[in-house]
């Protein structure tokens, strides 16, 4: 018990005169181990979090420029006999297309902008949707023909992503949608103030548009397809989920087949997404015949994946329960069905809808089995009419969206991918802050 | 009937079942509630159950079942030759169509039902007057098929009047059963118990029903394939040239290479980070960094594959290139695209590294603090301890969650979707871009391709390699982590 008995064992022979206060060489090294060792562990924390912050901030440096667009301000007269000539041609659009280039020449005159371009060439600084946007208008207030009216008309991509500094002068040398001619233009109608930058509500409230028009697509669509998914998965798999975990943990005998569920979803959760899809193409596309890229499709596989997490994670909280919960109600006279449904399942509540909301947030940002079940390309295009067609009609969802988006050729619609990702993580964020809100209040430590 | 009116008559039934069997046990207690058996709820609860529950069941089968039966017996009506040029699959859905056509048709009053279901195909144009309702048709409508629609939209509306009748006669019989089984030495409450407990049991048995599911899916498909493409050339052949045309090569030798390239460069990011991160966190860390940098981490697992997929292609991709491509920073030209083994396996590594991190912090955790005091208490520094005492003893544990990680990242989608290309290769270079088995199965199936050409089942014989691969990964994880949680328990 003494020091001097551990000094031998502890130094070298020969250094035995060395002061206890005085580190030997071992020692040194012994402890510039630990200095590495610490500082190891700190280094990876570190890459952990700077990989963290660099995937934020190339979300954010990103998207948040799909929350901006360039609109051109255009007062276009209606004129009716105009408007009849257009309405009876065959390209309808034509004609409103002819009308907006008028306006734009003589606002230009007026501006002072002096140009040798054509307008049909002039007209490429405006979106090509923007005869659409004008004869909507036109047809949508009849009332207005005879006045002026005043439009923002979306710019095309090019002179968005030049205002934004995604497209460089350099860069136009080779395009044929736009000309560094255009850009002059557009810096000078920028200076009066004829160009400019807006919110832009469409990208979060508007439909997906082709190819040809990354300025006119939206997400609104994709999120009203996830909204109906998420629908059909809360109702399935939450009383799904919490009936087959109250069998489980407090009904089921301990025997072979409760331990063969029991591996069985504990295996499930940990199945590859893309499987649940492939499943979900052939059980119910294949098999049953349900729609292609119908929300109800999608909620169905989405269902099949959350119920392991809402199973494992409602046990738990059942399993938090403490018995004598369950021992006084079944003292009093209550059933076994009785004290669990009227006495451990309102106090386990908390816990499971937390974890329902996890796994709904999961479901949220799933994928891979979206696009085996068809809700790929372009098919967001329309706001669904009613309830049922929401359940049925084709549609997308966010994530899938944003892989449509990732994976078509023109850099513009990146800039919406990324911006969808901010929409669809702030999503997951209030998700997951209700969930802590929900634990922090309710739950209850025994 | 339609299905949402049918849905309403049965609610209504089981409304009415349960006031009527609630009312007459209350009555045959000659209204002193202390004469029941059972509260006076679960007299009403037993007639609702009883008059929803078998015929909903039924409802649910039926619904599942009546497609695929009408689809085989009109099936059965093409003829080879019709079928000969294109095949049976592709016959059925424009058959399909053309009763969805006609359906529209009766509706919108274009065509009287009679004449709907005797209209002749050789004899009027019967694309150019659906094209008009707005319903597009592929090929010419022959004769052959017009019969064959017109015998499936008798089916169908044949079979959704069985289903109507069934179902009602189930409700009312239901209906009559409770009401005359209410009294009030019926033991309602047991009798609700049993059913609600049967309720629960059959949602406890859709895991197993999930996994019968996917089982068959694969397997059945994957017959299938190899009956049109030797299992040999599958699994040993070493190239993949799928061709819509016929005559592929379908080898998956370099997609389990790219897969297992891929997974280990993400395993060699993950598994240093991690477990350095979970030791510093569970070991050395005070509680405010601790509860500071635990849930942050934790924020790298919420985030959707997607976005790591988007990273990969829009972020990390360029900058690697601008290291390691020509003209690079490091001068090395090693790579010629963005899309590659590296850019994929880096990105899936950060994926995986909160999945190590917290795996691993639970194991570490659950090592007895006596065996921490017995070896700092011998005068072993923490690191020593760490590494000479925690880390063996929670081995089996670690090893366990890096199986886990294993086999997450063979069945991470969308990550090796978008950043690690499109083109089969066997080759060494992490710099080039290769394909993998779960990025094949999704370009092989949102393809416009028909499900009966080998290009479309090798996703299925794809998924199954998968599928195997990961659950033997997960089997034997579990079994690791189990066995070994026992050990201090």
């Amino acid at each position: 018990m003494t020091d001097t008995s551990l000094a031998p064992a502890s130094s070298t022979p020969g250094s035995r005169s060395r002061s206890l206060l005085e580190l030997d060489p071992h020692t040194k090294k012994r402890n510039a181990a630990e200095a590495r060792f610490r500082v190891y562990g700190i280094v990876a924390i570190g890459i952990g979090l700077f990989f963290l912050v660099a995937l934020l901030y190339s979300i954010l440096s990103n998207g948040l420029t799909a929350f901006y667009q360039t609109s051109v301000t255009l007062e276009v007269p209606l004129v009716q006999t105009e408007i009849d000539a257009a309405e009876k041609s065959v390209v309808k659009t034509s004609k409103y297309r002819d009308m907006i280039a008028a306006v734009l020449v003589q606002k230009m005159e007026q501006a002072g902008v002096a140009t040798s371009m054509k307008s049909k060439e002039l007209l490429q600084i405006l979106s090509a949707g923007a005869p659409g946007t004008l004869r909507d208008h036109v047809l949508s207030h009849p009332e207005q023909i005879g006045t002026t009216a005043t439009f923002d008309f979306l710019a095309s991509s090019r002179v968005d992503g030049y205002l934004k500094g995604r497209v460089t002068r350099a860069a136009l040398a080779e395009d044929k949608n736009l000309s560094a001619a255009h850009l002059d233009i557009i810096d000078q109608l920028v200076e009066k103030g004829i160009v400019e930058k807006g919110f832009n509500w469409n990208f979060i409230f508007g439909s997906d548009a082709s190819d040809s028009r990354p300025e006119q697509a939206g997400i609104g669509v994709s999120m009203i397809g996830s909204l109906f998914m998420m629908l059909v998965v809360l109702v399935l798999s939450l009383p799904i989920g919490v009936a087959a975990s109250i069998y489980l943990e407090e009904f089921a005998p301990k025997n072979r087949w409760t331990d063969l569920i029991e591996v069985n979803i504990s295996n499930l959760a940990a199945v590859p997404s893309i499987v649940f899809g492939i499943l979900g193409l052939s059980a119910f596309i294949q098999f049953a015949h349900l729609p292609q890229s119908a929300p109800l499709v999608g909620g169905l596989v989405l269902t099949l994946m959350t119920l392991p997490t809402i199973i494992i994670s409602t046990r738990a909280s059942l399993k938090s329960v403490p018995p004598s919960i369950r021992d006084a109600a079944l003292g009093i006279g209550a059933s076994k069905m009785q004290s669990v449904f009227h006495h451990v399942l309102p106090l386990a509540m908390p816990g499971i809808l937390t974890g329902t909301i996890i796994g709904l947030a999961q479901a949220l940002g799933e994928t891979a089995p979206l696009l085996l079940i068809g809700m790929v390309g372009f098919i967001a295009s329309e706001f669904p009419d009613g309830v049922f067609d929401g359940f049925l009609a084709p549609n997308s969802a966010m994530p899938a969206q944003i892989y449509e988006w990732a994976k078509r050729a023109d850099p513009a619609f990146y800039e919406r991918a990324w911006g969808g990702i901010i929409i669809l993580l702030v999503f997951l964020m209030i998700m997951n802050i209700v969930a802590i809100i929900l634990r922090r209040r309710f739950e209850r430590r025994w | 009937m339609a299905l949402s009116l049918l849905l309403l008559c049965l609610l209504a039934l089981s409304a009415l079942a349960y006031v009527l069997a609630r009312g007459k046990a209350f009555k045959s207690a000659g209204g002193d509630i202390r004469l029941l058996h059972s509260l006076p709820g679960y007299y009403g609860w037993n007639g609702a159950l009883t008059v929803a529950l078998p015929s909903l069941v039924v409802l649910v089968l039926w619904l599942g079942i009546q497609p695929a039966v009408i689809d085989n017996s009109v099936a059965s009506m093409i003829s080879d030759h019709a079928a000969g040029e294109s095949n049976v699959g592709l016959v059925m859905s424009d058959v399909r169509r053309i009763a969805d056509g006609l359906d529209l048709a009766v509706e919108s009053g274009a065509m009287t039902e009679d004449y709907a279901g005797s209209i002749h195909a050789d004899l009027t144009d019967v694309r150019g007057r659906l094209g008009s309702l707005g319903v597009a048709l592929g090929s010419e409508v022959t004769q052959e098929k017009m019969r064959a629609a017109q015998a499936y939209r008798s089916m169908t509306a044949t079979g959704n009047w069985m289903r109507t009748g069934v179902v009602l006669l189930l409700a009312f019989v239901g209906l009559a059963i409770s009401y005359r089984r209410a009294d009030k030495d019926f033991r309602a409450r047991n009798f609700v118990e049993q059913v609600v407990k049967g309720i629960l049991i059959s949602a406890a048995l859709i895991a197993i029903l999930t996994t019968v599911g996917i089982v068959f899916s694969l397997i059945f498909n994957t017959v299938e394939f190899f009956k049109l493409y030797p299992a040999t050339d599958f699994f040993f052949g070493t190239t993949w040239t799928p061709s819509f045309g016929g005559g592929s090569d379908l080898g998956i030798l370099p997609l389990m290479w790219a897969t297992l390239y891929i997974s280990f460069i993400a395993l060699a990011v993950a598994v240093p980070v991690g477990l350095f991160a979970a030791i510093y966190l569970s070991e050395y860390a005070g509680s405010t960094v601790r509860s500071v940098a635990k849930p942050l981490l934790e924020v790298l697992a919420g985030i959707p594959t997607i976005v790591y997929g988007l990273f990969a292609l829009l972020t990390v991709g360029p900058l690697l290139v601008e290291a390691f491509g020509e003209g690079g920073i490091l001068g090395l030209g090693w790579m010629k695209g963005g899309t590659a083994v590296m850019t994929a396996g880096l990105v899936m590594g950060i994926m995986l590294i909160p999945f190590v991190s917290s795996l691993s912090d639970d194991i570490i955790n659950a090592v007895p603090q006596a065996m921490r005091d017995g070896s700092l208490g011998l005068g072993a520094t923490h690191s020593e301890t760490v590494k000479q005492v925690i880390l063996p003893a929670a081995l089996p544990g670690i090893v366990g969650a890096i199986l886990l990680a294993a086999s997450r990242a063979i069945g991470e989608t969308m990550i090796v979707v978008l950043g690690a290309g499109a083109a089969a290769r066997l080759s060494l270079n992490p710099f080039d871009a290769m394909t993998t088995v779960t990025a094949k199965i999704v370009s092989q199936l949102t393809g416009d391709a028909d499900f009966a050409s080998p290009e479309a089942l090798v996703a299925f014989a794809l998924g199954m390699t998968l599928f195997v691969i990961t659950l033997g990964l997960n089997i034997f994880a579990l079994y690791i982590v189990r066995k070994y949680r026992e050990q201090y328990d």
